[in-house]
């Protein structure tokens, strides 16, 4: 067990996070686990809502007013982000770990050229002076994929796809062991995704960098990912390797996922989409978060939170209709 | 840039010509008897007869106008009725002391307000922020002739520190007019730095700065001000440009021997070359400043200098 801690790039045990707005306490995260073996990459998955951005920006601790993590540990290579000082965690933002969001047209300031936003990441960790830095930047713009001498333009000069190749130069400037990518191609052309995620894919094998993948794309997830969590209301429902799940997805949740999605084989198949909406998340139910959408809910679930049933060493579901039953029944091939 | 300038120099000329024709009508309905106050009540009609075919003052008004213009582009503004000097002369003597007054306010005010915006945005909600906005709340709906009497009392006449007229003392003269000025136009830009600047820290590239462990002095000076700046340069240009037309109750108040104080006089007069050289002086300072204050946009923002190829 021990051995396999240290193995871990990131581990989030128990964490909520509470947004404290006039209007109430909305619970975006309400313990969330997530583990991200080192080198690995993790896909977190799900709906508008349900804090996946909120996930990625606790890590960073940059969870905007009136956001507050109220609960859990965020431990980086076993060090524990909720006890750094504010000055300790600017020496892990885009240094240890960086974040790609999900709207480049907005995620890049507008008065400064390109190659001195990326620059100013790597001034900010590295003892380079600006005429290095400056040509470090420009590097990292060629292993983007974009000519150097662009570097003297502004973000409007450039268009969509490019800016994310720029937000990722940035990311990516200093090396950072963990990266997180925020639906970094819900905002592009599907061209420009498969452009963008080929490219994530390569740096991130060049780096052997540890990556936590926020998107709702289950062919992203497919595509990129080893190991997948999905998040439902704040907390992680489901979670196993990439064939676990898709092969097994267990949760009714996961399983409405991929029923919504087209199936090729058989076209005119109608569309299974998930009925009604997320709770609200200032309102929880007091049993499963997703009992008033689930059609196998069952008079436990409005009441009881689901325990945690673990199908083998990774795969496990929080749901009532696996409790203290041999997975062999309920799944096809376990 | 150069094509830039010169077609908005071009677009003054129209803007100028409609200024001069709306003040002629208004002077022309409101004017009285200028040939009377010049003459005295008593004057004879055959006197009267004479002085107004003398002023021009027989010819239809659209007449008038246009001989106004064919002078105005020949640099001639015409003569003022009263002192029989040129109006060319007698308001370019005048605009150094307002141009001198109106740099000086607008220095302070800048000076105090951006500092005090953007305390009061990055530290929204806290004493200092309820300070500074009930500061500029007061600000904004203090007239500024009243603070200058006040101020003028307190320490012109009670505390002897300060002159209380004219502009013969040196910076002292200075000091109580500009701040009059300066303090009421701190709270609009004040006001407009602080909501501006409390947009810009909720953008996302503020979040990618801070994403990148640039610390928070970094985050507000570096990123989040310059993109607040452009609707602060704009407040700042449109009280500057104000304050080239003479800022009419402070400098009447402290005797400033400015544009404002000369356009009320010629007004009382009926002096219509002489308010009509005014204005036109006005309306061309008005809109340099608002060249001014375009090119100080593109200088701040590329998005904008990209549109002025």
């Amino acid at each position: 067990m021990n051995t396999q801690k240290q193995d871990m790039a990131l581990e989030i045990e128990d964490l909520s996070v509470e947004y404290r707005t006039g209007g109430g306490i909305v619970r975006a995260l309400n313990s969330l686990e997530l583990s991200i073996k080192r080198g690995t990459a993790l896909g977190l998955v799900g709906e508008t809502g349900a804090g996946k951005t909120t996930a990625g920006l606790a890590i960073l601790r940059l969870i905007p007013h009136p956001g507050v993590i109220t609960g859990g540990s965020i431990r980086l290579h076993g060090a524990d982000l909720l006890e750094k000082t504010e000055k300790q965690m600017r020496s892990v933002r885009g240094k240890e770990v960086s974040m790609i969001f999900q709207d480049p047209m907005t995620s890049l300031n507008p008065v400064r050229t390109v190659e001195e936003q990326i620059a100013e990441a790597i001034r900010q960790h590295e003892k380079a002076g600006r005429a290095e830095a400056l040509g470090r930047a420009r590097e990292m713009l060629e292993m983007v994929g974009i000519p150097a001498v662009r570097g003297r333009e502004y973000p409007h000069q450039f268009s969509g796809g490019m800016k994310q190749r720029v937000v990722i130069a940035i990311a990516l400037s200093c090396t950072p062991q963990l990266l997180i990518a925020d639906e970094p191609t819900t905002a592009l052309d599907v061209t420009i995704q498969a452009q963008v995620l080929e490219m994530m894919k390569e740096l991130r094998r060049k780096y052997r960098m540890s990556m936590l993948m926020i998107t709702h794309d289950l062919g992203i997830v497919a595509d990129i990912c080893d190991e997948v969590s999905i998040i439902y209301a704040g907390h992680v429902v489901e979670h196993g390797t990439l064939e676990d799940v898709y092969r097994n997805p267990l949760h009714p949740y996961t399983v409405g996922l991929f029923n919504s999605l087209p199936n090729m084989a058989d076209r005119t198949a109608k569309l299974k989409p998930i009925k009604g909406l997320m709770p609200d998340p200032s309102d929880l139910p007091p049993g499963c978060a997703f009992c008033p959408r689930c059609d196998r809910a069952a008079d436990v679930c409005r009441t009881r939170q689901p325990p945690r049933v673990h199908r083998n060493a990774e795969h496990y579901v929080c749901c009532h209709l696996y409790e203290d039953k041999p997975f062999q029944e309920v799944s096809k091939d376990g | 840039m150069v094509k830039y300038i010169a077609k908005r120099v071009l677009m003054m000329i129209p803007v100028l010509l409609g200024v001069i024709l709306l003040v002629f009508f208004i002077m022309n309905l409101a004017s009285g008897n200028a040939v009377l106050l010049i003459l005295g009540e008593n004057a004879t009609e055959e006197a009267v007869a004479v002085k107004t075919r003398e002023l021009g003052l027989d010819r239809p008004i659209l007449v008038r106008y246009a001989a106004y213009v064919a002078d105005l582009v020949r640099g001639d503004m015409g003569t003022s009725y009263f002192s029989s000097r040129s109006v060319a002369e007698e308001v370019l003597s005048r605009f150094p002391a307002t141009l001198k007054l109106a740099v000086v306010s607008a220095i302070i005010s800048t000076l105090l307000a951006i500092p005090l915006g953007i305390f009061a945005a990055v530290r929204q909600n806290t004493l200092f922020d309820n300070f500074s906005m009930i500061l500029s709340l007061v600000g904004n709906s203090m007239p500024a002739f009243w603070l200058a009497l006040m101020l003028m009392m307190l320490f012109a006449e009670k505390l002897g520190w300060l002159p209380a007229q004219g502009m013969n003392n040196g910076w002292r003269s200075y000091v109580l007019p500009a701040v009059s000025i300066g303090f009421i136009n701190m709270a609009a830009i004040a006001r407009t730095t602080r909501s501006t600047m409390l947009e810009t820290v909720r953008q996302d590239y503020i979040r990618t700065a801070r994403a990148k462990g640039v610390d928070e002095e970094a985050v507000v000076m570096d990123h989040a001000f310059p993109n607040a700046l452009i609707p602060t340069i704009t407040v700042i240009g449109v009280q500057f440009g104000n304050l080239l037309g003479g800022a009419i109750l402070v400098e009447t108040v402290f005797a400033w021997p400015g544009l404002g104080r000369l356009m009320v006089q010629s007004v009382n007069n009926r002096d219509v070359p002489l308010v009509l050289g005014c204005i036109v002086i006005l309306s061309i300072s008005y809109s340099v400043v608002n060249l001014l204050v375009d090119l100080v946009y593109g200088f701040v923002d590329p998005r904008v200098r990209s549109m002025y190829k």
